[in-house]
């Protein structure tokens, strides 16, 4: 990938952060990547490896101990409407309603009411939310409240997605279910403009389901371990899972992710 | 809110039906006591009559619900803020918590002299103590939910392009609006309890007041109307309160009552 495709590049970045004991703990890296316009990435890695920290940077919640990250040439300092960020927990707002929290963003961002009330039925209408733009997000099923926080995100149409594990806290039916879902969300948000995603997980078949490239982090302090091209066609069917390549890629992450512990 | 069913109102009025059956078969039936010590439950009766039929329970009543209502608003008015800043900002917290720690423990009754001194015999005095007692629930809990507001949601709505002021607005108010609440609801409760207390000495109207005059006539009957009037209108705001807060904050409703 060409240096000026990329619209994510980190380089040297680090994280250590002083333990309650008072001891120095390497978190993560020295880790470099980017991220082309347009591309997906995923990050797989053990538990703790420090790939969520990756992404906290990323989105500018938390500062880098050494090195950078920069969006189109500018280094990340601090969170912005430009990089959409979906939470495992979905952090939905619960006193506002789905309209409310898909308005959320445009709000913020100063739009005008009619501007805002014309993206939240869009986003509705695209999330399959007709009908519950009124509830609360405690009366809303686990995949209707991420499908809501992702339209709550794209309502205010970012160049980027950072996607910290969104579908691990779903049971297995629902969780392949909202990876098709988030791949149609993905193409229908991207024809104006393509965007750009870094998607945190530690589900392999999904990294291979829904990202262009993987990237396997090793266990903490994390680092690339490796970085595979994903070869499969867009737009992706649900029966890439049963073929050859699926399988010996799923089981290349496999074998790198266990072999420090073992 | 939970409808109370006929059965389970059935089961919380039989020790008050009993209690009432006791002190009526021990007073008016057996005249066990003198009514000066303890009147029959008829005298009461008699007495709430005469004081609600001359208007003078309702004045009293009235003079004691201003006051919560001055004292919780200005309570309110400086606790909320000032929570709001000792929670979310530790400087703040820093400067303020030593002086607050040291006041919080003085009961509001404590005050009563120097409040006599200050601000004499009256409205002014009471509604002081009363502010006191209200003052300090509301803070305390306005700073706890401020230090508990979820920080993934303060992330999600930075991401989203919120500002200080709409993060504030929108997001910090929100979250602690339960806490301001709950914070508020003991403070009427502790503020009832203190103010008829305070009227006990300090003012010339007001439930406790009319208590206190009561006792001084010895009228007992009398003195029992105005503390079960107490009770009743204590348990009334206390239902009221919780009513607003499932009305203001439905989404509460999904993982508690």
């Amino acid at each position: 990938m060409s240096a000026a495709g990329d619209k994510i590049t980190a380089r040297g970045l680090t994280k250590r952060f002083q333990s309650v004991r008072g001891e120095v703990v390497d978190a993560l890296g020295p880790i470099d990547l980017s991220i082309g316009v347009g591309e997906f990435l995923a990050v797989v890695g053990p538990s703790g490896c420090g790939k969520s920290t990756l992404l906290n940077i990323a989105a500018g919640f938390d500062k880098a101990s050494s090195g950078y990250i920069e969006i189109d040439g500018r280094t990340i300092s601090s969170p912005g409407p430009e990089r959409g960020v979906v939470f495992q927990d979905y952090a939905l707002f619960p006193w506002l309603s789905v309209a409310g929290n898909i308005g959320f963003g445009p709000v913020s961002v100063g739009r005008s009411p009619a501007v805002v009330e014309e993206k939240v039925r869009h986003w509705v209408k695209l999330v399959r939310l007709e009908g519950s733009e009124g509830k609360f997000p405690h009366e809303l099923s686990g995949g209707m409240r991420q499908r809501c926080a992702l339209a709550r995100c794209l309502a205010n149409d970012p160049d980027i997605l950072l996607m910290d594990e969104p579908l691990a806290a779903l049971d297995a039916l629902t969780r392949v279910r909202l990876q098709d879902d988030l791949l149609q969300i993905w193409n229908e948000a991207s024809r104006e403009r393509p965007k750009s995603a870094l998607y945190i997980t530690h589900a392999i078949d999904e990294a291979l389901y829904l990202a262009d490239r993987i990237i396997v982090m090793s266990e903490r302090p994390g680092r690339v371990l490796r970085e595979i091209v994903v070869p499969f066609p867009r737009p992706r069917e649900p029966d890439i899972r049963t073929l050859p390549e699926f399988h010996r890629l799923a089981d290349e992450i496999w074998q790198l992710l266990r072999r420090p512990s073992a | 809110m939970k409808r109370v069913g006929l059965k389970d109102a059935g089961w919380r009025l039989i020790l008050p039906v009993l209690c009432i059956s006791i002190w009526y078969v021990a007073t008016d039936v057996f005249h066990l006591t003198h009514p000066v010590i303890l009147p029959s439950p008829t005298a009461v009766l008699r007495a709430f009559v005469r004081l609600a039929s001359n208007g003078e329970l309702l004045d009293n009543i009235g003079a004691s619900l201003l006051r919560i209502f001055y004292a919780n608003c200005a309570a309110l008015a400086l606790a909320v803020p000032l929570g709001l800043a000792m929670g979310l900002y530790q400087p703040v917290e820093r400067l303020f918590d030593g002086l607050l720690s040291l006041f919080r423990p003085i009961p509001p009754l404590a005050w009563v002299p120097l409040s006599i001194l200050w601000l004499g015999i009256g409205t002014l005095s009471v509604v002081f103590i009363t502010f006191l007692a209200a003052f300090f629930a509301v803070l305390v809990n306005t700073i706890a939910g401020a230090r508990s507001v979820d920080k993934q949601l303060v992330r999600a709505a930075q991401s989203l392009g919120a500002g200080r002021q709409r993060l504030m607005v929108a997001v910090i108010l929100p979250s602690v609006a339960p806490a301001i609440f709950t914070g508020f609801r003991v403070a009427i409760g502790v503020s009832w309890m203190s103010i008829v207390a305070a009227e006990l000495i300090a003012a010339h109207s007001g439930l406790g007041y009319m208590i206190m005059y009561y006792r001084e006539v010895l009228r007992t009957d009398a003195i029992i109307v105005g503390m079960l009037t107490i009770g009743v209108i204590g348990l009334a705001m206390d239902f009221g309160t919780r009513w607003l807060e499932s009305r203001l904050m439905p989404w509460r409703t999904g993982f508690h009552l």
